[in-house]
């Protein structure tokens, strides 16, 4: 989706202002809430980019309007609800009212060190890799109503292929509930110029990871 | 953000700030249907507040100025380098380092969301996140870098690498002048968080009395 998540090159939001000294958390429910999602991915309620298309979907003033943490809360109570993990009157009343839905897996102490390791996205592939580094490529023109990674700002443009990370899991089919789908990955270079016209930096170079399905040759 | 001068409030138990409410509350309901573990919770939160910060990314770039086979190691595969070093916390499986050189500035963002190397890095700082940078790092890179105090020479090339899907990149920073013969330890103490997004720039030596 074309959401207010898709910030690239966009204007107005003004400088960049970083705090000093800033803590990990500036509240403690930002934890809990860092912590809840962690624990809910564990057990397999639901994957990392559902949780990321969840943010994308919210009503684009609430994107804009919230803080980091509190997406990550209304995500969480989004996917709960939909998956059937809790339902609105269980949000409402503050209490658990009906049956737990059985998870494969629940974060416990003993495997809190397991449970924070970061999973592995390779999958195994399907085809050979169609580009290598050095190609020339065009990103598709899409304009999905689902989750994608091709930002707005890099779609039907022309690059070169530099890096092969690979065959991921595509976040694509994932966030749509339509399993891996293995796509290879690459990193994809462009001028500053190309994405921005003529008057950008000439100096300027941006690259985006691109799965295979956004690429064509060029 | 808005509420964060509310929220510092929080935990001298004076009044609640509704999120923090709302937040236990869900935490209450998860916990009675048996589906998390306030224990576990706990040292999820503790693990990001005390162990896994940038000294662990500052270790992977002293290492790099000292030892030109782990350089190259880390050049070539970050994943296997810096999991080799075993010092660290468990790094996932798509770390790629990117070297700064005087020919060209790496910068890292994620205009999508937040996608940030947290084993090396720890948690994003809120800047990171915001929406200043998510959308100007990729159009006017250099006016950030002037947003943090730091102007590259014209020449430079300035790379931009988006973090659009699961590979997390960390900046191997150069090596400040007036470091020779500096133990590990000592130059990691030169390796800022911002210098390994690539928002800044390694400290000097006459900088870290500072």
């Amino acid at each position: 989706m074309s959401s207010p998540h898709d910030m690239g090159g966009m204007d107005g939001f003004g400088k960049v202002e970083a705090e000093p000294n800033e803590p990990p958390f500036h509240a403690s429910w930002e934890g809990r809430v860092l912590a809840m999602v962690r624990a809910m991915g564990y057990a397999g309620a639901w994957h990392i980019d559902h949780s990321r298309f969840a943010q994308e979907t919210l009503p684009a003033h609430v994107y804009h309007s919230v803080s980091y943490y509190q997406r990550w809360q209304l995500a969480m109570e989004k996917n709960l609800v939909a998956r059937g993990y809790v339902t609105p009157d269980e949000l409402a009343a503050g209490h658990a009212l009906h049956q737990t839905k059985p998870l494969n897996h629940k974060l416990t102490l003993d495997v809190v060190r397991a449970g924070m390791a970061r999973s592995s996205f390779f999958r195994q592939h399907q085809a050979p890799a169609r580009f290598k580094p050095g190609d020339r490529v065009r990103t598709a023109n899409i304009n999905p109503q689902g989750h994608t990674r091709l930002p707005r700002y890099a779609r039907d443009k022309q690059g070169v292929v530099e890096l092969i990370h690979g065959c991921h899991a595509y976040p694509d089919s994932v966030a749509a509930d339509k399993g891996d789908d293995p796509q290879w990955l690459y990193t994809v270079v462009f001028d500053g110029r190309e994405i921005w016209g003529p008057d950008a930096d000439p100096t300027l170079k941006i690259s985006i990871d691109a799965f295979e399905p956004y690429l064509e040759p060029a | 953000m808005t509420d964060h001068d509310h929220d510092h409030h929080d935990d001298h138990g004076s009044e609640l700030s509704e999120t923090q409410l709302r937040v236990r509350a869900l935490e209450t309901i998860l916990t009675e249907k048996g589906y998390v573990d306030p224990a576990a919770l706990d040292a999820i939160v503790e693990t990001y507040e005390t162990r896994i910060g940038p000294r662990n990314g500052a270790v992977v770039v002293a290492k790099a100025w000292t030892d030109p086979a782990f350089k190259q190691a880390l050049l070539g595969d970050a994943t296997k380098a810096v999991a080799a070093l075993g010092h660290v916390s468990k790094v996932g499986d798509h770390l790629v380092a990117v070297e700064n050189t005087p020919e060209r500035h790496n910068m890292i963002v994620c205009t999508l969301c937040s996608c940030y190397p947290w084993e090396v890095l720890g948690l994003p700082p809120v800047w990171y996140k915001s929406a200043p940078y998510r959308s100007r790092a990729v159009k006017d890179p250099r006016g950030v870098l002037a947003d943090f105090g730091v102007a590259l020479p014209k020449e430079t090339e300035v790379r931009v690498w988006d973090s659009t899907a699961e590979t997390r990149f960390i900046v191997l920073p150069m090596r400040p002048a007036g470091t020779e013969g500096w133990s590990e330890e000592r130059l990691a103490d030169l390796v800022t968080r911002d210098s390994m997004i690539g928002t800044g720039l390694a400290r000097k030596p006459g900088e870290l009395a500072q």
